[in-house]
């Protein structure tokens, strides 16, 4: 009992909440990428100043870090690294248990709901205060019935300083 | 197992998001807002919205209490254990005081509460401070409840980052 469930707890209690405020599952997926978003621009303080990584000068240095260090330090699992683009731009997330479904089961009728879209707002949120700008995405989703979690990391752009975030 | 600062930063993000909750009221829900002042419909609304998702992790978080955690003999052993065994497994502290009237009623007090801590430590944003209290009271009133005690539970601050929880027993 504890801090383990607290989070687990709160965030299908939201996701409920949501469901209810929200007409459709995409607005749902929407709120929560939103929310996680703005989660994660302070969450990556919180992680630089815990877990004393350097810069990463690479995109495969960078998902070691989320992969191992992250993940790790956060929701305790370390989800394994695969399927790398061959232009080194894209990569997975393999999460074999989610913590974040301990409780769950989906009812029927929310079928397009991402249920942890949270941690993809988080994941983009965090990478974009360290100059990144990514698309993270669930591909397979164990409460959909598939074996294994999986994320799909995408390297969009470095952001520059004095650009804004998004601007093309 | 997540870490207790996630939860902190997903708290934040609640009171930040429920609170911009759109008004806007759906078909035959919630008539009673339409009786209050205007200037107070998104105040009370979104604090309803926080404390009954508060209420039904409370509910959640009793249900998982190992059954020998239960034996309660009497209302004041539950209030203490909120106060010791539940306050220390969410929030990593105990509760400050409790007190009571022996009556029903409670007064649980943080004299350092980790969910105001944010907030900087001082009078002036007192008047946000509801809204980061919304959701642990509904907390307490969802652990009440599976523990078989209907409760109404209400928070105040006089100074941050302490705060008062009062506990008031219905049909004590």
């Amino acid at each position: 009992m504890g801090s383990q469930w607290l989070f687990t707890l709160t965030y299908g209690a939201l996701v409920t909440q949501l469901c209810k405020d929200y007409e459709n599952d995409e607005d749902v997926n929407k709120q929560l990428d939103k929310m996680g978003y703005n989660i994660g621009v302070r969450l990556i303080e919180d992680f630089l100043a815990r877990s004393n990584v350097g810069r990463c000068h690479d995109f495969r240095e960078t998902a070691d870090v989320i992969a191992k260090v992250a993940f790790k330090m956060y929701l305790g699992i370390t989800p394994s690294i695969t399927n790398w683009s061959p232009a080194g731009d894209e990569f997975s997330l393999i999460l074999e248990n989610n913590p974040l479904v301990d409780f769950v089961e989906l009812p029927d009728n929310h079928s397009s709901l991402i249920y942890s879209n949270l941690l993809c707002g988080v994941l983009r949120g965090a990478l974009e205060m360290v100059q990144m700008a990514v698309e993270a995405k669930f591909v397979q989703d164990t409460l959909k019935g598939d074996g294994v979690t999986e994320i799909r990391m995408r390297f969009i752009r470095r952001i520059e300083d004095n650009l804004p975030a998004g601007e093309e | 197992m997540a870490d207790a600062v996630l939860f902190e930063f997903l708290h934040t993000e609640m009171v930040a998001e429920l609170w911009a909750h759109d008004p806007d009221p759906g078909p035959g829900d919630n008539i009673w807002r339409w009786l209050l002042p205007l200037e107070s419909w998104g105040q009370n609304m979104n604090l309803s919205v926080l404390e009954s998702v508060g209420f039904r992790v409370g509910q959640a978080l009793g249900e998982r209490l190992p059954r020998e955690m239960l034996a309660f003999r009497e209302e004041l052993d539950v209030l203490k254990f909120l106060c010791k065994d539940l306050w220390l497994a969410i929030f990593q502290k105990q509760m400050d005081s409790l007190r009571t009237n022996h009556q029903g009623t409670y007064v649980l007090q943080d004299n350092s509460f980790p969910l105001l801590l944010p907030m900087a430590a001082g009078l002036q944003y007192l008047e946000e401070a509801p809204k980061f209290l919304a959701f642990t009271c509904g907390l307490l009133r969802g652990a009440l409840c599976t523990l078989g005690i209907e409760s109404v539970v209400t928070a105040s601050v006089a100074a941050l980052p302490g705060c008062k929880f009062q506990v008031v027993i219905q049909n004590s």
